[in-house]
């Protein structure tokens, strides 16, 4: 059973981090909401409830890591980042601007940060290294890599996908955002991934799938992640709405990659403002 | 059948020639990295090794076998290999990357994004480059490799001449904490080095005191620039040979040092003239001293199956087209 002030205390946060997020992305007129919102109620459980980090001493050799191998969705990291005290909160009015420390992809000299992600299907690979490396140490630390649906049809993922089942790495968990939408459209308009829970079983993973913005499924998601120790690599499926959370921003794949105007903007704050965090999901 | 007197010494000379031949010891660079890297694992815990498939080929195997759980087979699946050879290198280890250096290629945005752009500790060898791979054919001839990499930012580009210098370069990158790309050879090639050798990331070697002119050359192209050299001396022209092992960061004080002294400079490699070796020294004598150049190379064109020596004869990369190309272009320069 999880608890009641704990999913309160992390759905309050999401909602803290939507405007963030928003706000971010508006003062630098450039940046990627969608995916951001998409994949925030997870990052705020992961970095508020599961991962083993210490704000004060990022690089701690025994961390968690967190791989977002969907780089674009900086946003939603950053916020979380500042939140946790990674940095101060003054740095999310540089985002994407010239002379400042947050980058429009994510740079591992900023604070935090364990991959330098923006091309997509990579970061996935990178954390089979990471998890490899544990093993060979055999630390006790689990890694995590969140990748997006549209990144499924890099090919890379696929290679990563074998290579981390063939090695048995059950300390390695992926997240997959399924938002449902890329770039152009919708992912099934583009390039349809298929039975996408099929495909990883089929790969030789455990598979969890779940609502991505309930965050009592998150928590128990990540618990029961965590303690699947069985020789296979875990993924959860979360599914998600792109967006979520602005009614004109959801599965709106305009908003993939472009920053509200004023009055978006405007309209968009006030649709965060009035989220009921006990029904959200 | 009796053999009389005059049979047995021409039986006997046969067997003399054949086996001076064979007191030239020829061995592939290939396998100066295969032995260099057990040796290195030996001594240093924090060495892994990632194949994908060719370990058999760029000797990488060798490794596997002393130390299996350091050596991690990535299937045919070389950005996955690249990826996880970062991930390992931000663990603390010393990866060090194996394939042929075309199938390397498949992997350059992981290479670029993920290892150049942070500056990783990762160790990539290209193996069976340049059109000396031979029978393959076009598809296995790495020809632009070195042109790729050493545009890459951070990245450090190296190209032995022999198995020593293989075996020296494995362990010298062990000391560089930095991304860099090591080329190999298939074919076996003969020893200049002995174990005395001292290698340096960013040094060149004159292998051969010149006056008429300079050879810089890199990898199997010195082998046949020594040679072009000894034609070239019966023509009373006498040339510099340059081994330059390290393509980047390149030997710029050498190069300037010694166009200077002879104000004609011949580069020779088997790779494209286009953003080789040959591009490297003309950047620098371009900004430094500029003069009389020649670049020997394959020229913007894929090559062929076929022998190496015979692929080197025909797209120009053998001593005797070398040792031509020399001649012209010192005839430039009176």
């Amino acid at each position: 059973m999880v608890k009641k002030d704990l999913v309160l205390e992390l759905k309050q946060k999401a909602k803290d981090l939507r405007k963030e997020i928003l706000t971010m992305v508006y003062k630098a007129q450039s940046g990627h909401p969608g995916g951001s919102l998409s994949e925030i109620d997870i990052l705020v459980a992961l970095y508020n409830y599961k991962l083993r980090i210490d704000p004060k001493n990022p690089k701690w050799e025994d961390r968690d890591r967190f791989v977002l191998s969907k780089g674009h969705a900086s946003p939603g990291l950053y916020s979380v980042l500042a939140d946790k005290g990674y940095f101060p909160k003054s740095e999310l009015d540089g985002f994407r601007k010239i002379n400042r420390m947050l980058q429009g992809h994510p740079e591992l000299s900023t604070p935090g940060i364990d991959f330098a992600g923006g091309s997509l299907g990579q970061g996935i690979c990178f954390a089979v290294g990471i998890a490899l490396a544990c093993k060979l140490d055999k630390k006790k630390c689990k890694i995590y890599a969140m990748i997006g649906d549209g990144e499924c049809q890099e090919g890379a993922v696929w290679e990563a996908s074998m290579s981390a089942s063939f090695h048995k790495l059950d300390n390695f968990i992926v997240i997959l955002d399924k938002n449902q939408v890329q770039e152009t459209g919708m992912t099934k308009d583009v390039m349809d991934l298929g039975d996408v829970s099929a495909k990883w079983k089929a790969f030789g993973w455990n598979v969890i799938e779940i609502n991505g913005h309930d965050m009592e499924q998150i928590v128990k998601a990540l618990d029961k992640a965590e303690k699947l120790e069985n020789k296979k690599p875990t993924i959860i499926i979360s599914n998600t709405i792109k967006g979520k959370g602005v009614s004109f921003m959801e599965l709106n794949y305009k908003f993939h990659g472009k920053a509200p105007n004023d009055e978006e903007y405007k309209k968009a704050m006030e649709e965060i403002e009035k989220i009921n965090i006990k029904s959200f999901k | 059948m009796r053999n009389t007197k005059k049979q047995w010494k021409k039986l006997k000379k046969l067997i003399l020639n054949r086996s001076n031949r064979m007191e030239v010891q020829k061995i592939a660079t290939r396998e100066g990295y295969g032995k260099a890297l057990v040796e290195l694992g030996k001594i240093n815990p924090k060495v892994v090794v990632v194949d994908a498939d060719l370990g058999d080929s760029t000797k990488a195997e060798h490794f596997g076998k002393e130390f299996p759980e350091r050596f991690f087979t990535m299937g045919i699946a070389e950005q996955d290999m690249i990826g996880a050879a970062a991930g390992l290198s931000v663990s603390g280890k010393i990866p060090y990357a194996s394939t042929f250096a075309v199938f390397s290629e498949r992997a350059y945005e992981f290479t670029r994004n993920i290892i150049s752009r942070n500056k990783l500790n990762v160790k990539i060898a290209g193996s069976h480059a340049g059109i000396t791979t031979g029978e393959d054919g076009k598809s296995a001839q790495a020809i632009v490799d070195i042109a790729v990499y050493r545009a890459l930012p951070n990245m450090v580009v190296l190209q032995p001449c022999d198995y020593i210098e293989a075996e020296k370069m494995v362990f010298a990158l062990a000391d560089y904490n930095g991304p860099s790309y090591m080329r190999l050879h298939r074919t076996a090639l003969p020893l200049i080095h002995d174990n005395n050798y001292k290698f340096e990331i960013g040094k060149g070697e004159i292998l051969r005191e010149g006056k008429d002119a300079v050879i810089f050359a890199s990898g199997t192209m010195v082998h046949e620039s020594l040679n072009a050299a000894e034609i070239l001396k019966n023509e009373k022209i006498i040339v510099y040979i340059v081994n330059i092992p390290t393509i980047k960061p390149i030997d710029a004080n050498l190069i300037i040092e010694l166009a200077k002294k002879t104000n004609c400079v011949i580069t020779a490699e088997d790779h494209n003239v286009i953003g080789g070796l040959g591009s490297a020294v003309a950047e620098v004598l371009g900004e430094n001293y500029p003069c009389i150049m020649k670049r020997i190379g394959v020229y913007d064109k894929y090559a062929e199956s076929g022998k190496p020596d015979e692929l080197y004869k025909k797209y120009g990369l053998d001593s005797q087209s070398i040792a031509e190309e020399v001649m012209k272009v010192v005839s430039k320069k009176k």
